[in-house]
Parts: structure tokens; C-alpha cells; sequence
């Protein structure tokens, strides 16, 4: 039987994390506004993304912090003149903001990259795709990401 | 003659209930209690970290090790033929060490003896990667080991030892896979802690790692003091859980947080 | 000795996209963890990556110790004619990894 104290603690640590269900990816929030990431602010230099056509999918709860697969997409139509020339990833809380950058040298029809990430703790990340006529879009997605219920030390 | 067979048929029925009673009605794997992004990235063998480890293997089975007259398909030939089933019937009695051997403690015991190189360290990466490759060949096959004969006392060593409270926890395994598996503990869901998919890559090791590296890790987990990589209550372990998935599917190379 | 496993989904249509993943094997040290003697681990993480379209650059990435150990990618690139894919990496430590892989266009 589980003690009595492991039940308590078990009740004291769910209570503070509050009741979390496992969902499936989440997209991302078209109006959430963007978290001030100075990494962020300096790359957008006072310009304001559009929203609608970039997709950020991430898991609501990470398994581990240490890879949270990732997904980004936009949607066409692209013409010769306005074509995804980069995507750019910025964490909010992660020592290192720029996470990735992606670049297109070659137009592709289909923007799409998947990748796993590590997330230092719950936060938001952001997406910034930039297109060849100098046009930004962006979208938010926020993880929540937990300590393991058992420490391994192995 | 009526009354004889009645009987005969309570003795089996109490005997059945007796034996099923110790494992679990229907051992789930690992893989029913995870994430659909765990479970994703074990489906997809390019997205799976292990299959670097597999693919490594393939390569270190076709090489010959430094100084020694063969490779392991130098006398095995290909794996995929030859080392079909075997890690399903892992851990197993071996004549020649006169002691059950894990998968690992397997092929370090043809590397030293029909290689005649020096066996290689548990969780090194070139072990890592020739068990999971082996095992890998096995991937889809039920679990199915032996626990008569020479293999019984092992086998009763490992199943006293996971019913056996460890640590400043003083936790059993059985309390935690069998009383409380499905049951959420902080944000994570404990399963039934099955062996099937070892080596699996473990999102908290950025590895892949062995189920002993697993086994020891829960120790850890409890507050207890880790039995030393290659111990024999580890290989105990590995016996008994491995009866007591059968006839789970071997996973290698799974994926788990 | 650099493992990597590339995978291009068919079928390739010219001028169409197709999918291209590769997964590579690389630790990724952060550089913010320390070793047991309680010694900092030196960053070590592939920064860039790049893929080649019968030797032009079609994608590329710069990555950072935000990208998960074993670096997973899956992206597209637009078929034009037959010929190879060819995926390079550099490291901090200066390490190259290079992988390949044919590209069948039909026709």
C-alpha cells in the first residue's frame, strides 16, 4: 500500500500543480499576444506580424523538457514575389532565446519543418516566419512543462 | 470415477488462479500509458532516436573487432534470420556461464569467448547499440522466456525481489505497477513497468539506455541505493518481468519520457 | 563516425514538394550541465546545417542547445531533376557530419 505519507505528499504537490490533463497538440493561438522577448523585439524592430497564416503546434504538457517535438507551418498561396524566406523560433525563458532559424534559399510550396526542442520549464515559445517581400507572421504557443515524478539518478 | 474428475478439475482451477494471479490479468505496454507524442515517435523509425542505435548495431555486427578473427556475421551470417526471436527469449539459462544471462551479459560472453576480445562495459555505446540491434530483430515478436528448470531460482530470487519494500520510500515495485498503475503521480501517469521495449530511448537520458540502466533508476526513484550495473538481483529482475510481460510484443527500440 | 538515417517520401513529381527527414546522432551538450566531479560540460551543439539539391543550397538551419539531443528535421524541398540530396553539419568542436541520399524524379 502506498504510505500514508507519500499519499500526503502526493495530494500537497498535485494541489500546487494544479490539475493538469494530458491534451493532444493544441494550435496556437491566432490574437495571444507576443511575449516581450528582447531577442524578439530587436528582430522585429518595431514592426507587428500579421497572424492567420503560421501554425505552431506544440504538446500543452510536455513529456520531458528535454525534447518536445514541434511542428510550423504556413499556408499559400506563395507567388514568385511573396515566398517564406525563413522561420525563426524564440523561447521565453530559455538561456538561449533564438532556439532556431530556418531558411528557404529555395522556394518550397510547402512550408513545413518539424523538430524537437528543449524547453527549460513552462513557457511560451514564438514563431516568426519572414517572407521575401519583407512581410512577418507570427504565432504563440505555450507549454507546460514538469519536473519528473521520480528522479533518476541512474 | 465422477467425483475423481470433479476434484481433478477444482485442483487445475485453484492451481490456474494461483498462477495468474502473481502477473498481471493483461500486461499493457508501456507504450498505452504515454503520450500520443511518445507514441509518435516510436511509430516513426526515423523520428526514433533509437534507430541510430539500431542502425549502429548493423554496422558493428558486420565489423570485426580489433584483433579477432570474425565478425558477429562472420559466424552468425544475417541477423535478421539468425537473431529473429532471440531477445524475445531473453533472459535465459546459459550452459556454458552455468547462469541466467540478460541479452548484454549474452553477447559479451560470445565477444569474449568466440571473439576472445574483452567484454565491452554495460551502458557503453557500442553494447547499447548491438543489443538493441539484436533485439530489434525480434521487434513485433511475444515476449516468451523460460522459468524451469536451471532458470527457477533466478526466477523466484527476481519475483521475491519486486514484491520486497527498498529505499527511505520503502517502496516494492509491486506497490507502484501493479496497485497504482493508470494512477497519476505529479503530472506523469505510472505504469505497469514493463521490460518489452529495452534498450529504449528515454527522453530524461538523451540516450538510449538498457532496462538494467531502467531497474536501477527506479531504485534511485525510491531512495534506495542502486544495485551495481550488472549485478545479479538485476538480472533477477529482468527474469521475472520478463515472464510477467508475456506475451507482450518486444518494442525495441521504444521510446519512453 | 557520424550516424544519421535520411528518409525522402515518395513519390517525387517534378515541381512538386517532397518530404525529406534525417535524424542525427548528437549529444547536444548544452554546456549548462556539470559532470559528477561537479565540473561544468563544455557546450558542444551542431549550429549549422544545411541541405544540398544536386549542390545547390535548398534549407538550411542554424541551431542552438534549444534543439533536443539526436536533432530530429522534416521539412520539403521542391523536386526539380534526378539526382542527390546532400545534408552537412559542423559542430562547436568544429566536427563535420555529412550524409546522402538519392533523389528519383519522375518524369
Amino acid at each position: 500500500m502506498i504510505t500514508r505519507a507519500i499519499q500526503r505528499r502526493r495530494r500537497r504537490l498535485l494541489q500546487m500543480a494544479g490539475a493538469l490533463a494530458a491534451v493532444p497538440f493544441v494550435p496556437a493561438s491566432a490574437a495571444a499576444a507576443l511575449p516581450e522577448i528582447p531577442a524578439l523585439l530587436t528582430y522585429l524592430s518595431g514592426r507587428t506580424p500579421g497572424t492567420g497564416r503560421l501554425t505552431l503546434d506544440l504538446p500543452r504538457l510536455a513529456d520531458n523538457g528535454l525534447a518536445v517535438p514541434l511542428r510550423m507551418s504556413v499556408s499559400g498561396p506563395f507567388t514568385p514575389t511573396s515566398y517564406v524566406r525563413s522561420l525563426q523560433l524564440f523561447s521565453e525563458a530559455n538561456p538561449v532565446p533564438l532556439m532556431a532559424a530556418f531558411e528557404f534559399p529555395a522556394p518550397v510550396a510547402r512550408v513545413e519543418i518539424e523538430t524537437r526542442v528543449r524547453l527549460n520549464g513552462t513557457q511560451r515559445v514564438v514563431a516568426i516566419a519572414t517572407f521575401s517581400d519583407g512581410a512577418l507572421q507570427a504565432a504563440v504557443a505555450e507549454v507546460e512543462v514538469t519536473a519528473a515524478a521520480c528522479m533518476d539518478g541512474s | 470415477m465422477t467425483r475423481g474428475l470433479a476434484s481433478a478439475a477444482i485442483v487445475m482451477v485453484v492451481y490456474a488462479a494461483c498462477a495468474s494471479a502473481q502477473r498481471s490479468e493483461s500486461p499493457r505496454s508501456g507504450l498505452t500509458f504515454a503520450s500520443p507524442e511518445i507514441r509518435a515517435m516510436q511509430a516513426d523509425d526515423v523520428a526514433n532516436p533509437g534507430m541510430l542505435w539500431v542502425e549502429r548495431g548493423s554496422r558493428l555486427w558486420q565489423a570485426e573487432p580489433d584483433g579477432a578473427a570474425k565478425s558477429c556475421a562472420g559466424c552468425h551470417g544475417d541477423a535478421a534470420t539468425a537473431m529473429r526471436g532471440v531477445a524475445a527469449r531473453y533472459p535465459a539459462w546459459d550452459a556454458g556461464t552455468a547462469a541466467v544471462l540478460d541479452l548484454e551479459a549474452r553477447i559479451n560472453s560470445c565477444r569474449e569467448r568466440r571473439q576472445e576480445r574483452p567484454a565491452l562495459p554495460r551502458e557503453s555505446d557500442e553494447l547499447l547499440a548491438l543489443t538493441a540491434f539484436v533485439a530489434h530483430q525480434s521487434r513485433g515478436m511475444p515476449v516468451a522466456v523460460h522459468i524451469d528448470g536451471p532458470a527457477s531460482a533466478a526466477f523466484e530470487r527476481g519475483r521475491a525481489l519486486y514484491r520486497t519494500r527498498v529505499g527511505q520510500m520503502n517502496l516494492a515495485c509491486t506497490q507502484c505497477h501493479d496497485d497504482n498503475a493508470g494512477k497519476r503521480l505529479l503530472a506523469e501517469t505510472i505504469s505497469q513497468g514493463q521490460p518489452n521495449g529495452y534498450p529504449a530511448y528515454r527522453l530524461e537520458w538523451q540516450s538510449l539506455g538498457s532496462l538494467q540502466r531502467r531497474i536501477r533508476a527506479c531504485f534511485f526513484g525510491v531512495r534506495a541505493e542502486m544495485p551495481a550495473p550488472g549485478a545479479p538481483e538485476l538480472t533477477d529482475l529482468e527474469l521475472y518481468l520478463a515472464w510477467r510481460a508475456q506475451p507482450l510484443p518486444v518494442e525495441t527500440p521504444a521510446v519512453r519520457r | 563516425m557520424p550516424d544519421a538515417r535520411v528518409n525522402l517520401a515518395g513519390p517525387v513529381r517534378r515541381g512538386e514538394p517532397f518530404e525529406v527527414r534525417i535524424s542525427i546522432r548528437h549529444a547536444m551538450e548544452t554546456g549548462y550541465r556539470v559532470d559528477d566531479a561537479g565540473r561544468p560540460v563544455t557546450r558542444n551543439v551542431i549550429r549549422a546545417f544545411v541541405c544540398r539539391y544536386n549542390g545547390a543550397d535548398v534549407f538550411s538551419a542554424q541551431l542552438s542547445s534549444g534543439i533536443a539531443a539526436n536533432p530530429y528535421l522534416r521539412f520539403f524541398v521542391t523536386a526539380r531533376e534526378s539526382g542527390e540530396l546532400t545534408f552537412e553539419w559542423t559542430d562547436d568542436a568544429g566536427v563535420r557530419g555529412t550524409e546522402r541520399a538519392a533523389v528519383v524524379v519522375a518524369t
